[in-house]
């Protein structure tokens, strides 16, 4: 998260609901929701429209569960990295930071909807002063630059402690419809702003874990909200389902082993084709509200 | 609309002499140092091409004629506007890359694009606004409140949108070819081509990019922008707008444009006929782009003797080297008292001149985009564009001839290039290219 990221979701998109930061978490790569081939049908979550508002209170509620499974598994990834880093394992740290980041990247705008933890846990180096500079970044630099863990200790066990306090606080954090559709058009933003252009992980270069997650995280609410959309407009449906299958395809062929290549090695024609998949699918996902009457 | 707001315009073709004989050149002359050269722009084009109407403006008074602002060039016709049409302020031009394979949402695209077009250029929002405040508005906004401002939209395809991906091969027209390469050209693959051209002028800039943006917008997962590049020119509030204008060398140039009142001579040079086919480009006309960048420090720095035998004519009264007044006949067998022609034999305008049997209508603006990040040096020139009935016969001759002896190659690059087939007018409830999708 920094400053910068905070004015230009505020630039990209009107909604200032979460002015935060971008942050990450997840412990491991794998695609968490989107799927990977062509936009499958995805399972009907019961949630088809009885009354106006049950079926988006079912997404809501869906979407809650979703957050807290992130959450959790967070907290576990989170618990290895920082052990890694406390016993000096500086391979086993480079190794986990990417895939540890993805779930909190996944569930990105609602941890920037909770006031400091956002920065705590994802501030880059200058949004922050200096003296307050903690979280991922603070270790990222240590294990990239300075290629050693010494010296992180502290900073590990404030990690540990904020992903803990974040598991704690999405349980108070009341999850609206506009909530939702907001977040996901921010969780794009996120990619468009910082990730695409390698702003995000400008140490480990591994920004195309955090593109991969915010995403997956824009699917989950997609997909929640799916039923309802595909009841009221289903030709809006089919184009969002289609540009979040193109967008998986067009990071394909950048998966390597259980990640993702390194930011470097994508060339700038790459990179404008991965920013202009994300402009294709945040275009539609951006009218979802059109239909749910929100 | 209305005479008056035609004035600039139809004054300027007044004082415009008419043909001349083959051995003089005049202001229409000029036009054919296209190419390389041509770094003239295309200010005062004789005649109007597009029938103005008036505009819709919240703010114009009832019984009161409307502000040149506030002129409506229809955009439904037999041939697009912005082709004959007198050129406006300012360009805002945008290539376009398809990112679909699916032919159906190219159709869609255009059909999605007629309407914003015929919109925008009548002064409206691109769509109506839903007033959901949890929505992103449909239209951007920067127009509200601005006037039509004489804004047109012309769209034309490029040669690769003919290739495989669309099943269109075989109705790739012949006059759309690939450039040849030029001598001494420069072009950079990031200012070169593109499977769709859009041509936005406007007298307001604002207006221009509103309009390049919304298509933009209404393209997203369908096409995407390979390049963009707004240009200006000597504005409508210039002080004598009779005079020939000056290009960014700092010389008059290009005022003799074939007269657009003249219907048969526009259907000879201009107007693809159903006789030259394909058929769905009956009406249409062919597009040729060149970025041509001027070496701006280094032709500051060249003498005042240097740059008038560059263009072969005086930089001051805009006059033919050895001749008085700016309209005079160019002394082409003149020789000083060297015994050497009095106008170089490379002379922009002596090349130019040629025979005068290939003619174009340009429709060029200036260009400046900054600073060249290399070298700190400013990046401006002229964005040449030029409208034609078959590239292969007038384009193409003038710029190889240019490109191989032309003086003026010494302080100019060409770095972009680009060429498109111009669909026919929309007839309302049509779409641009339907007779090509349908035909």
């Amino acid at each position: 998260m920094q400053t910068r990221n905070m004015i230009a979701a505020a630039v990209l998109c009107s909604s200032f609901l979460f002015s935060g930061c971008s942050t990450e978490s997840t412990t491991n790569v794998q695609p968490a929701s989107v799927p990977a081939s062509a936009p499958a049908a995805q399972p009907d979550t019961g949630a088809t429209a009885a009354t106006a508002n049950a079926p988006l209170k079912d997404a809501t509620e869906q979407y809650r569960k979703y957050v807290i499974e992130q959450c959790d598994a967070f907290v576990k990834a989170t618990e290895e990295f920082v052990t890694a880093v406390k016993s000096g394992d500086l391979k086993k740290s480079q190794e986990l930071y990417a895939p540890t980041r993805m779930y909190y990247e996944r569930i990105e705008p609602i941890a920037e909807a909770l006031g400091d933890l956002d920065p705590n846990i994802d501030a880059r180096e200058g949004d922050v002063d200096e003296k307050e500079w903690r979280g991922f970044h603070r270790i990222e630099k240590a294990l990239w630059v300075d290629k050693t863990t010494k010296g992180q200790e502290t900073y590990a066990d404030q990690l540990l402690n904020d992903s803990k306090l974040l598991r704690a606080k999405v349980e108070t954090i009341e999850i609206d419809p506009a909530m939702l559709l907001t977040g996901a058009v921010e969780l794009l933003n996120e990619v468009s702003s910082s990730k695409v252009t390698g702003e995000e992980e400008r140490y480990s270069h591994t920004d195309l874990y955090d593109f991969a997650a915010n995403v997956e995280g824009a699917y989950k609410i997609f997909e929640v909200l799916k039923p309802e959309l595909e009841a009221k407009d289903p030709a809006l449906a089919k184009t969002i389902e289609s540009r979040f299958a193109e967008m998986t395809k067009a990071l394909e062929p950048y998966k390597k082993g259980d990640g993702y290549v390194l930011y470097q090695e994508l060339t700038q024609e790459q990179t404008k084709k991965l920013s202009q998949a994300v402009d294709a699918l945040a275009e539609p996902l951006s009218n979802m509200g059109k239909t749910l009457g929100v | 609309m209305n005479e008056q707001n035609n004035k600039p315009a139809e004054t300027e073709a007044v004082t415009q002499p008419k043909e001349k004989s083959a051995s003089t050149i005049s202001r229409r002359d000029v036009l054919k140092m296209v190419g390389a050269g041509s770094i003239g722009l295309l200010f005062g084009m004789a005649g109007m091409g597009g029938v103005l109407v008036g505009g819709r403006s919240a703010t114009a008074p009832a019984g009161v004629s409307p502000s040149p602002a506030q002129e409506r060039i229809p955009f439904y016709g037999a041939h697009q506007a912005g082709i004959l049409t007198p050129a406006q302020n300012f360009l805002c031009f945008a290539s376009f890359d398809l990112t679909t394979r699916d032919v159906a949402e190219v159709v869609n695209l255009f059909r999605i694009w007629t309407d914003a077009a015929a919109k925008m250029t009548a002064g409206e929002p691109v769509g109506t606004e839903s007033g959901n405040p949890i929505l992103p508005p449909v239209d951007t906004g920067e127009a509200a409140g601005l006037h039509p401002s004489r804004t047109t939209i012309t769209f034309g395809v490029g040669p690769s949108f003919f290739d495989q991906r669309f099943g269109l091969s075989a109705k790739r027209p012949a006059a759309l070819v690939d450039l040849p390469k030029f001598a001494g050209e420069n072009l950079r693959p990031e200012w070169c081509g593109g499977d769709i051209g859009v041509q936005v002028c406007s007298d307001d800039l604002q207006v221009a990019f509103h309009a390049v943006r919304n298509l933009t917008r209404l393209a997203r997962g369908v096409a995407v922008l390979r390049w963009v590049q707004e240009g200006f020119q000597r504005t409508s509030a210039a002080g004598s707008p009779n005079e020939t204008p000056r290009n960014l060398m700092g010389f008059k140039d290009g005022t003799g444009n074939p007269d657009t009142k003249d219907s048969k001579l526009m259907n000879e040079l201009v107007w693809a006929q159903s006789s030259d086919g394909p058929a769905w480009m009956a009406g249409g006309s062919y597009l040729v782009a060149r970025r041509i960048r001027m070496r701006i420090e280094v032709w500051d720095r060249s003498s005042l003797a240097d740059q008038e035998a560059t263009f072969g004519r005086y930089r001051s009264s805009g006059a033919p080297l050895g001749a008085k007044n700016e309209f005079d006949p160019l002394p082409l067998d003149a020789k000083g008292p060297d015994g050497q022609p009095v106008i170089p034999m490379n002379a922009h305008v002596r090349l130019a001149h040629s025979d005068g049997k290939e003619k174009i209508l340009r429709r060029s603006y200036s260009y400046s985009s900054g600073i060249d990040p290399q070298t700190g040096q400013l990046d401006a020139g002229l964005f040449f564009i030029c409208y034609q009935r078959d590239i292969r016969t007038q384009f193409i001759p003038i710029q190889q001839r240019l490109a191989r002896e032309d003086k003026l190659n010494e302080y100019i690059s060409h770095v972009g290039s680009a060429v498109f087939a111009c669909f026919p007018g929309v007839r309302e409830g049509g779409y641009l290219g339907q007779a090509l999708f349908e035909g």
